[in-house]
């Protein structure tokens, strides 16, 4: 009897002893106000970016003073893996960030908020920056800010090669003969640099008039004649031309880094890198819209917020995602901070965009924009991405030629990812 | 059970209950759960509830086997399990000789033996990550300390961890100098159960010290071994952390050089959102891992001494 008593008490202790657990998630906001959670990567204390963002943030806090911002950044190597958990765990933030290439898959898990008609006026949002975060006609996130990738070149490099700097109207040929002059400079300078890199072909597919998906994206077009040229091409100028530095040559060096050391005539990378390069390189740069083979074809990459699907509070979320992706004070802040391009029309925005040098031809980050190509997107993004990065792999190393391995990464594609 | 079985467990019981439900909420519960879901499509995304209706969620997004047949008849996957084999190959060799070398230095009656167990334990106690992130480091190609060094004798390094004939050998070096001084204990405490008159018996009868440590160290260590042998190629099926850290995540090291079994249930489960997948590939390495140990005890009684 008695130890059947002991039990009991035994019991009772443990089960006094987890309660507090679930008490935590019953306490009621106060009646005063609401505090939403904020999570997301692309701002940084490691840049402007931060600051700029906590900025947005405290404006906001004044206009609507009912409401209160509990910030979380994430670095974007770990965000998506948090991220995924928190929504399985029902503990996502009010309003989070996502890219481009992830936001189907959570819109289409159902994981967003609709938020079609909290979002106020939109009409000074860029059109085609808005429409990409539209799924199946239900508008589930705004864009807060979008970039995309152009030709940085050194002035220097080009004057001492005697040759004239590079314009809207080169092709890849041009490239080519371009950095065989400026390797003639010296020892280690290199012409160009382009990763082989999942993102960088199905730019230069394009660019060679092909394509990794059909136009209804519902099927995988990755063997066409076309990618396997351009393939060929793109790998072609490590192996054959050798305008571009090898890992190897690179040893262990970042190409941006490479690019800031005054060794590297041309690059393609991201207009993020202006800040950067401002700052860090001790020679005259500029830019120009990206050159391609038969056609010219561009990135388009965002970044949006959105409002999730078990956020108490969504149109003070809506309200708040809005205003940091698409208000006045807060465009202007993220243009002062260099970070990335407000996907806004306000004239007096992009005027106060275009008036930051370098680089002085800063009109062909806009310039670029009729030359847009989105990438492949499936539910299956990060699956899809890595199968083809996989195959490139290949043809990089030499393993496979570009035909036998565009021909198995169909295959695979077909085997594995459903569109 | 006797009376005092079923007495002896009522008094156990409450002294047993926080470890049991412990277990039970936290392994034997989630163990279950998995099973269930390796024949789910569940992606990891959507919400799933055990205390609500899960039989239900699991019924109506049941694939049968597809998960285990696709996984099964994948290229990939058998890629991996070869290269979480060609690990182990290189790994526990390497691991039994050194760890064993380092246990025969500690156990030698000399001055400053202490210094040498904390060294060797040192990495054990260490994080793989920092450890991993030290190794990236040392194993640079350019700016590291072990390619500096051989320059230094006219050897061009390889790329190491860029490499893809190296990325495994330097995964497996960084393993070893992390594993070792655990082993090393272990080894050490069945050295040190060997009764000392074996010695000197020996040593009367004009023994050299190579042959006892053929004909009394080894015998009577066999156990010790075996049990070190079995949990190293438990822990190696298992490598994961350093991979993840040392070579190229995205691509599971150069041209997927380093691409392992855990290191593909991860990518399934929290980059590809496939965990139903996933389960089911973590079910798929129990099996291995119990199959190889069945087969490990099985050779237990052939080669293992008990008699100390």
């Amino acid at each position: 009897m008695k130890t059947t008593k002991n039990v009991l008490s035994l019991v009772l202790i443990l089960v006094l002893s987890i309660l507090p657990i679930f008490a935590a998630g019953t306490q009621e906001a106060g009646k005063t106000g609401v505090t939403l959670k904020l999570e997301q990567f692309s701002g940084s204390d490691a840049t402007l970016s931060g600051k700029a963002l906590r900025g947005m943030i405290a404006e906001f806090e004044k206009q609507n003073p009912t409401i209160k911002v509990a910030l979380q950044t994430i670095g974007y190597d770990d965000y998506f893996t948090q991220l995924q958990s928190k929504v399985v765990g029902g503990n996502a933030a009010d309003v989070f960030e996502l890219n481009y290439e992830n936001f189907v898959a959570y819109a289409s898990e159902g994981a967003l908020a609709n938020i079609t008609s909290l979002l106020g006026d939109t009409s000074g949002f860029n059109d085609t920056a808005f429409k990409a975060f539209n799924y199946q006609g239900v508008q589930y996130g705004v864009p807060n800010s979008f970039s995309n990738v152009v030709l940085f070149y050194n002035k220097a490099l080009f004057d001492q090669a005697g040759i004239a700097y590079p314009t809207e109207t080169w092709t890849w040929k041009d490239i080519e003969v371009a950095s065989k002059k400026i390797m003639n400079l010296g020892k280690n300078i290199w012409g160009f640099y382009r990763p082989f890199s999942f993102h960088e072909f199905y730019k230069g597919a394009a660019q060679n008039g092909g394509s990794l998906m059909s136009a209804d994206r519902k099927t995988f077009t990755v063997n066409t004649a076309e990618n396997i040229e351009a393939a060929s091409m793109m790998v072609g100028w490590q192996k054959d031309s050798k305008i571009m530095p090898t890992d190897a040559d690179m040893a262990g060096m970042g190409d941006w880094d490479l690019f800031k050391s005054g060794r590297l005539g041309m690059i393609v990378t991201g207009i993020w890198a202006f800040a950067d390069f401002s700052a860090n390189c001790p020679f005259e740069w500029d830019i120009t819209i990206e050159p391609g083979n038969v056609k010219k074809a561009t990135h388009f990459f965002s970044n949006s917020y959105v409002v999730s699907a078990t956020s108490k509070y969504p149109a003070e979320s809506a309200k708040l995602a809005a205003f940091l992706a698409g208000s006045k004070e807060a465009t202007k802040l993220r243009v002062e901070a260099s970070w990335e391009l407000p996907p806004v029309t306000y004239p007096e925005i992009i005027e106060s965009y275009l008036s930051i040098t370098p680089p002085q031809n800063r009109e062909a980050v806009f310039a670029s924009l009729d030359y847009l190509v989105t990438p492949p997107v499936s539910i299956q993004q990060a699956e899809m991405t890595a199968i083809i990065q996989s195959y490139l792999d290949q043809i990089l190393s030499g393993k496979q030629s570009a035909k036998v391995a565009l021909d198995a990464c169909q295959k695979e594609l077909e085997a594995k990812i459903s569109l | 059970m006797s009376i005092q079985g079923r007495r002896g467990l009522r008094v156990a019981l409450p002294f047993l209950l926080p470890s049991l439900l412990g277990a039970a909420l936290f392994a034997i519960l989630p163990i279950i759960i998995s099973l269930l879901l390796s024949i789910t499509s569940w992606t990891g995304m959507s919400k799933v509830k055990i205390t609500d209706g899960f039989l239900r969620f699991v019924a109506e997004h049941s694939v049968g086997w597809d998960n285990f047949a696709a996984i099964l008849s994948d290229q990939e996957f058998w890629r991996a399990l070869s290269h979480n084999l060609y690990f182990i190959v290189l790994y526990l060799p390497l691991m039994l000789l050194f760890s064993l070398t380092c246990a025969l230095i500690i156990n030698a009656p000399k001055r400053g033996t202490g210094i040498y167990r904390v060294v060797y334990y040192l990495p054990v106690l260490t994080s793989w990550v920092a450890g991993s992130l030290i190794w990236k480091w040392l194993l640079s190609p350019v700016y590291g300390p072990i390619n500096n060094f051989l320059s230094f004798f006219g050897i061009e390094g390889p790329l190491w961890l860029q490499s893809e004939v190296w990325a495994m050998p330097s995964i497996v070096i960084a393993s070893i100098w992390k594993d070792m001084g655990f082993y090393a204990m272990v080894i050490l405490g069945g050295l040190k159960s060997i009764n000392i008159e074996y010695y000197e018996a020996a040593r009367i009868d004009g023994a050299s010290p190579l042959q006892m440590f053929q004909r009394i160290t080894l015998p009577l260590l066999s156990s010790v071994l075996f049990y070190v042998t079995m949990l190293s190629m438990i822990n190696a099926f298992q490598l994961f952390p350093q991979v993840m850290v040392m070579t190229k995540e995205g691509n599971a090291g150069p041209n997927g050089a380093t691409m392992v079994m855990v290191e593909r249930i991860y990518k399934y489960a929290f980059r590809y959102g496939k965990m139903g997948y996933a389960a089911a590939y973590s079910w798929i390495l129990f099996v291995i891992i119990m199959a190889f140990t069945y087969i490990q005890k099985r050779g237990e009684k052939r080669w293992v001494n008990y008699d100390v």
